[in-house]
């Protein structure tokens, strides 16, 4: 902010001091940064507006690289260097016990609204007592698939992987045949970053092998369901996934599926309101399921996802800030948000609104997978979450791409988390 | 007779003495910033490799000896169990993945480097225009030119797939950048396309060093052109080929930017650089990183110091 008071008239100085002070108080420009994925930039800027209009106050976005790896590398760095050009985060759900100690709690704040929203989501962003981050959407994957190639061959939407499998594979053969060579039959995120810790647990947790690490610190892992899980996605590769998987993160999964060359993919909601753009080649061909079950029926498991917003602890405009997250995360904004990214609502009473029933039929039926959804173990593994997703998506990925099998490198697992862990977490 | 009794007398020494003083004044702002820039951090990570900082806790961190590089417990049983950096299966393989990476780029970016050089040495039509025209994949920065290298790779749209299998060299679509087997010949194909041109400009610029007497001399003594390019060239170009060597070798040693966008996480690909960051940054084991940084600089040295011995290497451009 430069001094416009220091052009003017000596005569005018106390009242143009006054003027600025006051200026200063009320437009406060307020810097977030946010990962892009799909369109969530675009949909940020367009919602902050009437906010931006009632403060007086203005939004700055700063976008970030997709991998949420990159972001929580680089954003740990700025809250230890005490960067105070930065207001206002846009959080992972895993990150509230690893960044606790650099944001504002949010507690006093956000009194009357706390409430409103799904009790595990706010429990989750919180952390010795203090409400770290307001959650804005929370996120719990889907199976998407392709109605019309489904009818096609006279095929129902899997229940099971197993049944997945073999869809997958009959649909891909005979595409393939009737001349589509790149045609793939399922599509998900294989790459050695977080997204693979998401997707393996869910194979993992639907198969009866436990969450890696329990809730009360166990570590779980090596277990024979967990190998079979493995086994199974193990044999994908190179037969309905492509190999490349190994390398994609949701995005690339997205790019294949969304070109019209897969049956299935693993991927968030946010790809249903993008697969019916006016650009997308699967337009209206498409629906969304939860994920498969593992062994017995039933036990079909969703990781939980989610953003969430956190203010600063170093940020010069605190005040700015909170009124910002909490509009962002108010019933308005989540309306929006639902509507046009069908990113999932984290407060309860938006389920059951009329508009979001009506035009993203996705989200109501969401409210279901939310009773199965998994945690993944950051709230038990605390400050070395990232250690253990990390040891852990790279056991999978050695193991889907063929280095050590699946009993080996789990073997190696349980000891490297041992290790880890020492005497506690 | 007067030139004699100018370099014995003392009013001279005294103004040797100012000009040695004021070149120092001349160079301390550079010294101070050199201080701040590279010998501050440098001791810095040092310091933090022996204490148990974290990046929560930066500046609270205490004394813990060599427990980051290397400790060990002995039990009862008899067992006994290290760890630490030195005993940490993923640094040896971060390390030998960079070594290979860089034996390999840069045996290939120099061989292929003074070829070009050679080539670009030639007079021909136009020489000025190609000259420039090499140096553009040095001149895109690498994230960018990462990036595009990981659209070409890419296995479903990727350009590189899509000409080989045109052509008929593979039957499937291959997965560069996810397969383990090659992942690191990826980013080896890119790291040469980037730095071949750097490597060409510097041996062209020892090309252009030798006189053009020389190989007149050797064309009116009838000597077969491959024998005046080991006799004659190799031997001449030889002080601007090692220092354009010991450049790339200290590049290919901290190589992070390729593998960080290209295959990040890929075992196969980890170099030192990247999983010291992954320690320094993601993981919160600051001091653990430090220490892996500290032994990276330590190997850097080490093979600087090696190169210079074994190539009797003069830098200091004395002898020539």
């Amino acid at each position: 902010m430069k001094n416009p008071w220091k052009f003017i008239n000596p005569s005018l100085l106390s009242i143009s001091i006054v003027a600025s002070a006051i200026n200063f108080a009320q437009a406060a420009e307020v810097v977030l940064v946010s990962g892009a994925v799909g369109k969530d930039i675009e949909v940020l800027k367009e919602v902050v507006k009437p906010w931006e209009k009632s403060t007086g106050n203005k939004l700055t976005v700063f976008p970030m690289p997709a991998s949420t790896t990159d972001q929580f590398g680089q954003y740990r760095l700025w809250l230890a260097a005490g960067n105070a050009d930065i207001d206002v985060y846009q959080t992972d759900v895993i990150w509230a016990p690893q960044l606790a100690n650099n944001f504002v709690d949010l507690t006093p704040y956000t009194r009357d609204i706390v409430d409103q929203h799904f009790p595990s989501i706010i429990e989750s962003q919180t952390t010795n007592g203090k409400l770290i981050a307001l959650p804005i959407f929370t996120d719990a994957p889907a199976l998407f698939y392709r109605k019309d190639l489904l009818k096609k061959y006279n095929k129902t939407v899997p229940n099971t992987w197993e049944e997945l499998t073999e869809t997958a594979k009959y649909i891909q053969t005979k595409e393939r045949e009737a001349g589509n060579p790149d045609m793939w039959g399922f599509v998900w995120q294989g790459n050695a970053y977080e997204g693979l810790t998401c997707d393996a647990l869910e194979w993992v947790k639907s198969f009866g092998g436990g969450q890696i690490v329990e809730a009360d610190g166990t570590i779980s892992i090596n277990n024979p369901k967990a190998v079979e899980a493995l086994k199974m996605a193990k044999s994908w590769i190179g037969d309905i996934s492509p190999a490349g998987v190994l390398a994609y993160q949701e995005e690339d999964a997205r790019g294949v599926w969304q070109t019209g060359n897969a049956v299935f993919m693993r991927n968030w909601p946010y790809a249903y309101a993008l697969g019916n753009s006016e650009e997308s080649a699967i337009k209206d061909k498409f629906g969304a399921a939860p994920l498969p079950s593992g062994t017995s029926p039933n036990k079909s498991a969703a990781t939980l996802g989610g953003w969430n917003v956190a203010v600063s602890k170093y940020s010069k405009h605190k005040e700015a800030s909170i009124s910002l997250v909490k509009y962002l995360a108010s019933e308005e904004v989540q309306k929006y948000r639902a509507l046009h990214s069908s990113n999932l609502p984290t407060i309860i009473s938006l389920y059951d609104d009329k508009d979001i029933k009506e035009q993203q039929p996705i989200i109501a039926q969401w409210k279901d997978v939310f009773l199965h959804a998994v945690p993944r173990p950051s709230a038990p593994t605390k400050i070395k979450y990232n250690e253990v997703s990390s040891k852990f998506f790279s056991a999978v990925h050695s193991t889907l791409a063929g280095s050590g099998s699946a009993e080996e490198n789990l073997e190696l697992l349980e000891y490297e988390l041992e290790t880890l862990k020492g005497n506690n977490w | 007779m007067f030139k004699k009794h100018i370099l014995t007398t003392p009013e001279v020494s005294s103004l040797q003495r100012q000009k040695l003083r004021a070149a120092f004044w001349f160079l301390a702002p550079m010294l101070l910033v050199l201080f701040c820039v590279a010998a501050w951090p440098l001791l810095r990570s040092i310091y933090f490799s022996f204490t148990n900082t974290s990046l929560t806790n930066l500046y609270g961190g205490e004394w813990v000896g060599f427990k980051n590089y290397l400790t060990w417990k002995t039990f009862s049983s008899g067992r006994t169990i290290y760890s630490g950096t030195l005993a940490d299966p993923a640094w040896w393989n971060a390390v030998w993945n960079t070594v290979r990476f860089a034996v390999v780029s840069v045996s290939l970016e120099t061989i292929i480097g003074l070829m070009v050089a050679l080539v670009l040495n030639a007079e021909f039509k136009g020489r000025g225009l190609v000259r420039a025209a090499i140096l553009i994949p040095w001149a895109i920065p690498t994230i960018v030119s990462a990036k595009m290298w990981a659209w070409m790779f890419n296995d479903q749209f990727g350009i590189i797939n899509d000409m080989l299998l045109s052509v008929g060299l593979i039957d499937h679509k291959i997965a560069w950048t996810a397969n383990i087997d090659t992942a690191m010949l990826s980013v080896l194909i890119v790291d040469i396309w980037k730095t071949t041109p750097f490597m060409a400009l510097l041996c062209l610029a020892g090309l252009q060093m030798i006189p053009r007497d020389m190989y007149e001399s050797a064309k009116i003594d009838g000597v077969h052109p491959i024998k005046v390019f080991f006799q004659v060239t190799l031997p001449l170009v030889k002080p601007a080929l090692m220092v354009a060597v010991i450049f790339r070798t200290l590049d290919a040693l901290r190589m992070f930017d390729l593998v960080y966008v290209l295959t990040p996480n890929s075992k196969a690909t980890k170099t030192m650089s990247i999983i010291s960051r992954e320690n320094l940054i993601e993981f919160d084991k600051f001091a653990y990183g430090s220490a892996q940084s500290t032994l990276l600089f330590a190997i850097i040295a080490l093979f600087v110091a090696l190169y210079i011995w074994l190539g009797k290497l003069d830098l200091s451009g004395e002898k020539s």
